[in-house]
């Protein structure tokens, strides 16, 4: 394989954006009230949550690991912040000291469940798989022991507005989302933190001789994604005006088929936010166009684990074609 | 006769490892194959055990063409291979690494399972024969290393072997252990089977071997048989050979009195005993030792990659406490290492970001530490230019598209841009062609010439002879001499490596 080559595999991902392009034109046509205002704000609203929890995972997966307690990380976050924030907490707070130290709250404890994360991977060297599913079962029922399994009503107006709340014309969410791939974006592409990311996923042992802090680079990435997943249960926290224990439970498949359907490999070492962004939108679309379609969930779920089997296979066999020289 | 070698010719590449080697083995008769490290000896037995084909030449077996395409056709033919690694799995038994791929087997009911009471039977019967003293039962994790060197001749005994080839097989072994082998390996003699011994210690060689055959850039370049008698200088001397190639440009500068890096004591169990020497400003120390013998380990355990247990590390008079990488590229001390595959590159990125991984932190500005692209890819084209890395583009090119030489050029300008008062190298010039190692001497000399110092390690004799001001050999994870520049003599320098300990 010629290094020219070598280089086009570099910057595959954006194949995936010509795609969405093309699907979203299909959709116009096969999905009834598909290309509507109504509709094309519900697919922004769908969008952010997923794309701002698919960016900490992408911060994981460059790194060679993988969060999947990011669900659990929503729930918990979504019932203690849900807890500061309500009317019913009896804290007596203002709303919006309610809702910003419940944001804060939130951020901490998912950067806390990260940081845990991140321990146990760097330090024990404990496979990413193991701990991560380990610390969602951990926190899926932990949320749930929290609240009795009760949801979380009478949240501060403010919180549950968010979505219909506009800042110079631009809604709150959106500048959330933007904010945070603007973050992302920067960290990975301008700091040396970014750098050290990559470096980690692609060599641990050469970075580490290169004077990479490689410990301190692993625990990064799982606290980002741990606070990314909090902002994420912010989103999805107002705009279900509840907090709930089982929040997210469904969005583990879609979080990382995002990251994986965008091109960023499952190997490390490979991959950008923009990737992720385009495969946040492809799930996005292909959920709600089905949806309008009138297919059955379980349909729905078929596809979607066709798609992104199809992706980790085309990801697997870039890495391997990488590989033989 | 029972094997002849012919005219075996092998290249990789451009690169020819073995030139046309001639030699022939008696049933009975153990030949004693010697050579420096690259002097062709692997290659050859591999070629011998179906490991890699014969790029020219002819093996007769029995007066026949023998042409084997893999190591189970040199096992069904009688030749039985010993590597230097043992090929055991130390998670099952030795009954189940003994009959892994041919289990003695009973049919119930026209299904084949596995005949464990025969197995047992012959397992114990090859246990004896080797005078391995253990249940076939016994985890292999279980047994000492030199118990997992009967089991592996236990292994090839299975296959009844006509010929033996044994690579390095008392490196991990004591005096005591060694010992035993050699009376298992005269037993064997006895029963006729032909053995090839691969060693560096010579005087192991000497004592077992019918004949020796000596290797030396792949030709073989002299043999000695027992009737006429050894002589173990004239056999080193064979191995290094006279002729000092006028390779090694002369450096402008001499060693100056202000210490760098000074080692006291250094002591990691099993790894390094007691290990101290000092490395001056503008001074070239060489490591020299065989394979195994803690070179690799001691620039580890200093640079922070292991632990060590006690001795002081200090740099410019002061203490290092728990070095680490990090620290060490602070302190201007780089460390290039022997892997550059595993170790040295991100093969998965572009020559900028190699270059520019350990110098980041130099790079940086603001709390945040962003980055400044522009100086990055200034400096990176100036160290790449300054190596002489051939390349079509330093940001659009992976370096797992380069070639050795030069993706040990990128490893050299990742650490020329930490600007490094001393460097550690460990075999840099392994796996590389000759211009390139031409052009890393010259680095070495500019390098020293500009002020640094250099801890060098290599398993090639000339190039320390010709770039050091003094040599340290190791052996046995200890420091057993130290020669200064102009008192260096490749023999000497051979023997201190080579010269086993008698007492353990």
């Amino acid at each position: 394989m010629n290094a020219r080559l070598k280089t086009k595999y570099f910057q595959s991902g954006n194949t995936i954006f010509y795609l969405c392009a093309f699907y979203y034109l299909v959709m116009c046509f096969l999905a009834p009230g598909f290309f509507s205002v109504n509709n094309s704000w519900n697919l922004l609203f769908n969008l952010l949550p997923l794309l701002i929890a698919a960016i900490g995972q992408t911060y994981v997966m460059l790194t060679a690991g993988i969060d999947l307690s990011v669900t659990s990380v929503i729930a918990t976050t979504s019932v203690i912040g849900g807890y500061l924030m309500s009317d019913d907490s009896g804290l007596g707070l203002a709303p919006a000291q309610a809702v910003v130290s419940g944001a804060l709250l939130m951020a901490v404890t998912g950067g806390i469940i990260g940081l845990l994360n991140g321990l146990a991977i760097a330090l024990l060297a404990m496979p990413a798989f193991m701990v991560t599913l380990t610390s969602m079962m951990f926190f899926s029922g932990f949320a749930i022991w929290l609240t009795k399994s009760q949801n979380i009503y009478n949240l501060p107006e403010i919180l549950v507005n968010i979505p219909y709340t506009k800042l110079l014309g631009v809604p709150v969410p959106l500048i959330i989302g933007l904010l945070v791939v603007a973050v992302a974006y920067f960290l990975l592409k301008r700091t040396i933190q970014g750098e050290w990311i990559y470096a980690v996923g692609l060599n641990p042992k050469a970075s580490k001789i290169s004077g990479v802090k490689v410990t301190q680079t692993i625990i990064f990435v799982y606290i980002f994604s741990g606070i990314c997943a909090s902002i994420a249960s912010l989103l999805y926290t107002a705009r279900l005006e509840t907090g709930s224990p089982v929040m997210g439970q469904n969005v583990l498949l879609d979080i990382i088929g995002a990251v994986v359907i965008g091109g960023t490999s499952l190997f490390g070492g490979k991959g950008r936010i923009l990737w992720t962004l385009y495969g946040a939108l492809f799930i996005t679309l292909l959920d709600n166009s089905l949806n309008l379609i009138g297919l059955s969930y379980f349909i729905i779920m078929i596809v979607k684990g066709a798609v992104i089997l199809l992706a980790a296979i085309l990801n697997a066999w870039k890495q391997k074609s990488l590989k033989a020289i | 006769m029972l094997l002849e070698v012919k005219n075996i010719t092998k290249s990789f590449g451009g690169n020819k490892v073995l030139k046309g080697i001639n030699f022939s083995l008696q049933e009975g008769r153990t030949i004693g194959l010697v050579g420096e490290n690259g002097a062709g000896k692997s290659t050859l037995m591999n070629i011998l055990g179906g490991i890699i084909p014969a790029s020219d030449g002819q093996l007769n077996l029995n007066g026949e063409v023998f042409s084997p395409q893999s190591p189970n056709e040199s096992l069904d033919a009688g030749i039985a291979f010993i590597h230097q690694e043992l090929n055991l799995f130390p998670n099952l038994s030795i009954l189940e690494n003994l009959f892994l791929n041919n289990f003695p087997r009973k049919k119930i009911a026209g299904i084949s399972f596995i005949n464990k009471k025969e197995a047992i039977g012959k397992a114990l019967a090859l246990l004896q024969q080797v005078g391995l003293d253990e249940r076939p039962q016994t985890l292999v994790e279980n047994l000492s290393p030199a118990q997992k060197q009967l089991l592996e001749i236990a292994k090839a005994l299975a296959n009844s072997p006509r010929i033996i080839i044994f690579d390095e097989p008392t490196t991990s072994l004591t005096r005591h252990e060694t010992g035993k082998l050699f009376e298992l390996i005269g037993r064997l003699k006895s029963r006729m089977i032909a053995m090839v011994y691969i060693s560096h210690n010579l005087e192991d060689v000497i004592q077992l071997a019918d004949d020796i055959v000596v290797l030396r850039d792949g030709n073989l370049v002299n043999s000695y048989t027992k009737e006429n008698g050894y002589r173990l200088d004239k056999i080193v001397n064979d191995m290094v050979g006279r002729d000092m190639e006028q390779f090694f440009p002369l450096r402008k500068s001499t060693p100056r009195d202000d210490t760098l890096l000074q080692i006291n004591q250094l002591t990691a169990p099993g790894i390094a005993r007691d290990i101290s020497f000092s490395v001056k400003k503008q001074e070239v120390v060489g490591f020299y030792g065989l394979v195994g013998a803690g070179r690799s380990e001691v620039a580890r355990l200093i640079y922070g990659l292991e632990a060590f247990e006690t001795g002081e590390i200090s740099w410019k008079g002061k203490t290092v406490a728990n070095p680490s990488p990090a620290k060490w590229i602070k302190e201007r001390v780089a460390f290039l290492t022997e892997d550059r595959r595993e170790e040295g590159l991100l093969l998965g990125q572009n020559l900028e970001k190699n270059i520019g991984l350990a110098a980041l932190p130099q790079l940086t500005f603001s709390p945040v530490r962003i980055i400044n692209r522009h100086h990055l890819r200034s400096a990176a084209r100036e160290k790449a230019d300054a190596t002489k890395t051939k390349y079509q583009s330093l940001t659009g090119q992976l370096v797992s598209t380069l070639s050795g030489g030069n993706q040990q050029k990128v490893v050299l300008s990742k650490w020329l841009l930490t600007d490094p008062e001393l460097l550690i190298m460990d075999e840099p010039t392994k796996g590389i062609d000759i211009g390139a190692k031409h052009e890393i001497y010259g680095l070495i000399n500019r390098l020293v010439e500009s002020g640094a110092g250099i801890m060098l390690i290599s398993s090639e004799i000339e190039e320390l002879l010709g770039l050091c001001d003094r040599i340290m050999v190791m052996n046995q994870g200890r420091i057993s001499a130290e020669f200064n520049k102009g008192q260096f003599n490749r023999s000497d320098i051979l023997e201190a490596a080579l010269h086993t300990e008698k007492q353990h």
